[in-house]
């Protein structure tokens, strides 16, 4: 029996908004050359789950989420998203792609076009809307994560918070059934932090499935159905957030949270 | 004993903003920082105006009080001794008698127009794609404006270069069809296939049809009579235009995970890269023809064109990989994660990006390709250079150099220091990060 589905169980409050696993990984090893990056994973998301993957750096967490739109290679086991199996059938990839939004550390808004353009660029090209409706979208998204007035200056005007507020609609464009975060908030100002923070939260209420990779254990405490907590590419602990904070039970979980829950 | 204060500071007025002092502003401030900053510096700049003056005292007079009217060398001579025992004065004389040759070599002066035809069309299809025009009407006259030039230039009859149009036109159908079908990953390679067999077998008869219903024909003009600077235009332009999108697919595969295309193009590259442009040159001129079937009439103009873009796309490529390598890997992974597919990612993300890094590279080499037309000198084809040559070797101009290579050097420059001052309009145009 998975992890996940148990979670369904204990967390009464949401159980309406989840429905069937969306994301399954089974077995799932990977290796950076000699490097045994991801050991034996299983992991099990259910439509509407909000997963906060936390751990040292180095642990894998990045590497997990970025397999999950092949951004890199498993070499063994199964990853299946949304239905599609993750192969090297470059078809399947492009599907799952379609569907699963990401949002980088770096944000990696490209820096040639304008916010709006970089909004609307996939819906064009992929999902083959109209250049005006693909717009409009573009500025109803922008408008959710408040910086409409910026739509027709450059990514490179803009502010780092702002930038990852640009990043995460660019994504939401294309109307995607997952999101994965990638550390979101690391490479911002402390006072910018909290913007984005508050667009994951707005988009959390809308019941997406996300999984987020980040160090910001208050938003995993207010937001997330369950935090998972990785070393040396292996998944030690996961449980819902209160009793992950407040029971961890295994050393190295508690080692971390000491760490960084100190100040 | 000033220690500092531990006394409450508050300020309650800001203080407002003052205009800079007269020294810090304008001509003054640049003529005090940048010529007269330090004693060294100022003794430097007196010597340099000194220097500049003595200089343009020499040449200028050469230059400008120079003999323009004269038939021979010891013509000039005399007139210049006419003109006072020390006067030495440049004999212009000789490009005002031989200027049509040296830019048109020895296509017939009757057809002159055709030549500057071909280039003012030149000039107006370019200008979109140099402008970035986003009237795609205009685009129009760029794609029929080669067969139009390449007719204008060599003659005979209209539907020659129409039917070849017409090949690249049925080819672009072609290719939509069947990407849009089920064997849309073969579609370049039939597309290619198809374009090869109609040049083999349809080009001439299609174009012979259309000429016996209505022949419309200009003179032809063999190759062998192109020359002059219209030949280094003719060779540079047509290899600018050719060796950027060969470049670009060169570095791609160059890129690429693929490792026998990744093989391929390395292997071209340091072939066409390792061995000197002038061997190239007389391998087009001298050992193709032991390879071609005997009887094959494979124009000399056309060898040289195809050598001398090969060359420079070799070159390309590499300016272009350094554009590509120096884009940080997130624009890869944030395209892949929109579900961008691979042709999509490089012509909307990664090429806009590492083309505009890789500007003042691309120039670069326009220019050299540019210059080195002037190589073709060496396997017979009349390019200024080889039309100075012949000049000098007639009676009347025999010991003549300055002034036709000035002449001749000023026409490179003109177009080389506009291609540079282009690549920096395009540079501040694309500039997108701190406007």
């Amino acid at each position: 029996m998975s992890q996940a589905s148990q979670e369904s169980t204990v967390n009464d409050k949401n159980m309406t908004a989840f429905g069937e696993p969306i994301i399954q990984i089974q077995k799932m090893n990977k290796w950076f050359g000699q490097f045994h990056v991801l050991k034996e994973i299983d992991l099990e998301v259910i439509t509407g789950e909000r997963i906060v993957i936390c751990g040292p750096s180095g642990s894998g967490k990045s590497t997990l989420i970025r397999c999950i739109n092949r951004l890199e290679e498993h070499q063994e086991g199964q990853i299946v998203v949304d239905g599609i199996e993750l192969t090297s059938d470059l078809k399947h990839i492009e599907q799952v792609r379609r569907e699963v939004g990401m949002v980088f550390q770096h944000f990696n808004l490209f820096p040639h076009l304008t916010v709006l353009e970089n909004c609307a660029l996939a819906p064009i090209w992929v999902r083959k809307q109209p250049k005006a409706e693909a717009e409009a979208t573009a500025m109803s998204y922008l408008e959710r994560v408040k910086i409409p007035d910026q739509a027709l200056k450059y990514p490179g005007q803009l502010s780092g918070g702002q930038q990852q507020r640009v990043a995460i609609a660019r994504s939401l464009c294309m109307q995607p059934r997952i999101m994965l975060f990638d550390e979101p908030t690391s490479a911002l100002d402390p006072e910018m932090i909290k913007e984005v923070l508050d667009v994951m939260i707005e988009l959390a209420d809308t019941g997406m499935t996300m999984l987020v990779v980040t160090h910001e254990m208050g938003f995993a405490r207010t937001v997330a159905n369950r935090v998972i907590f990785m070393d040396e590419g292996q998944i030690i602990e996961q449980n819902e957030p209160e009793e992950f904070f407040n029971n961890p039970q295994s050393d190295r979980t508690k080692l971390f949270l000491s760490q960084i829950l100190q100040h | 004993m000033n220690r500092p204060s531990s006394k409450l500071f508050v300020r309650t007025e800001l203080i407002p903003a003052k205009t800079p002092p007269l020294s810090e502003i304008g001509v003054a401030k640049w003529v005090r920082e940048n010529l007269f900053s330090n004693t060294l510096n100022s003794i430097l700049t007196i010597l340099s105006f000194f220097l500049i003056y003595w200089l343009l005292a020499q040449i200028l007079p050469w230059m400008t009080q120079g003999v323009w009217e004269a038939g021979s060398l010891n013509e000039c001579r005399k007139i210049r001794e006419s003109l006072g025992e020390s006067t030495n004065v440049a004999c212009w004389a000789v490009i005002n008698e031989r200027w049509n040759q040296l830019l048109f070599g020895f296509y017939p002066p009757e057809s002159y127009w055709r030549p500057i035809l071909a280039l003012i069309l030149f000039s107006f299809a370019i200008s979109p794609v140099l402008f970035i025009s986003v009237r795609k009407e205009l685009y129009l006259l760029t794609f029929t404006s080669p067969f139009l030039c390449y007719w204008l230039l060599w003659g005979n009859t209209v539907w020659g270069p129409v039917s070849a149009a017409f090949s690249f036109l049925l080819g672009i159908l072609l290719f939509q069809q069947i990407s849009r079908s089920k064997l849309s990953i073969l579609s370049v390679p039939i597309t290619f296939v198809f374009v090869v067999l109609y040049w083999w077998f349809l080009l001439t008869p299609v174009a012979e049809q259309l000429d016996s219903f209505i022949p419309i024909s200009l003179t032809y003009i063999p190759s062998k009579e192109f020359g002059g600077f219209m030949l280094a235009l003719i060779i540079g332009i047509t290899g600018i235009i050719l060796s950027l999108p060969i470049g670009i697919l060169l570095a791609l595969g160059r890129q690429s995970k693929l490792l026998i295309i990744n093989k391929i193009c390395v292997f071209f590259i340091e072939i066409i890269r390792g061995v000197p442009l002038i061997v190239w040159l007389f391998t087009a001129s001298l050992l193709l023809n032991y390879f071609l079937p005997p009887g094959t009439n494979f124009d000399l103009m056309l060898r040289v064109v195809i050598m001398v873009t090969l060359f420079a796309s070799a070159y390309m490529a590499e300016v272009i990989r350094g554009g590509l390598a120096a884009l940080p890997v997130g624009q890869h992974e944030g395209s892949s994660s929109l579900g961008l597919n691979y042709w999509q990612s490089m012509r909307l993300i990664i090429l806009p990006q590492a083309l505009k890094i890789s500007i003042p590279g691309i120039v670069n080499t326009f220019i050299g390709l540019f210059k080195d037309t002037t190589l073709v000198v060496f396997i017979g084809l009349l390019d200024p250079i080889g039309l100075s040559n012949a000049i000098r070797a007639t009676t009347d101009w025999n010991g003549i150099y300055w002034e036709l290579f000035i002449f001749i050097g000023l026409l490179f420059f003109v177009c080389c220091f506009s291609m540079s001052r282009y690549s920096q309009f395009l540079e501040r145009r694309l500039q997108t990060e701190h406007r």
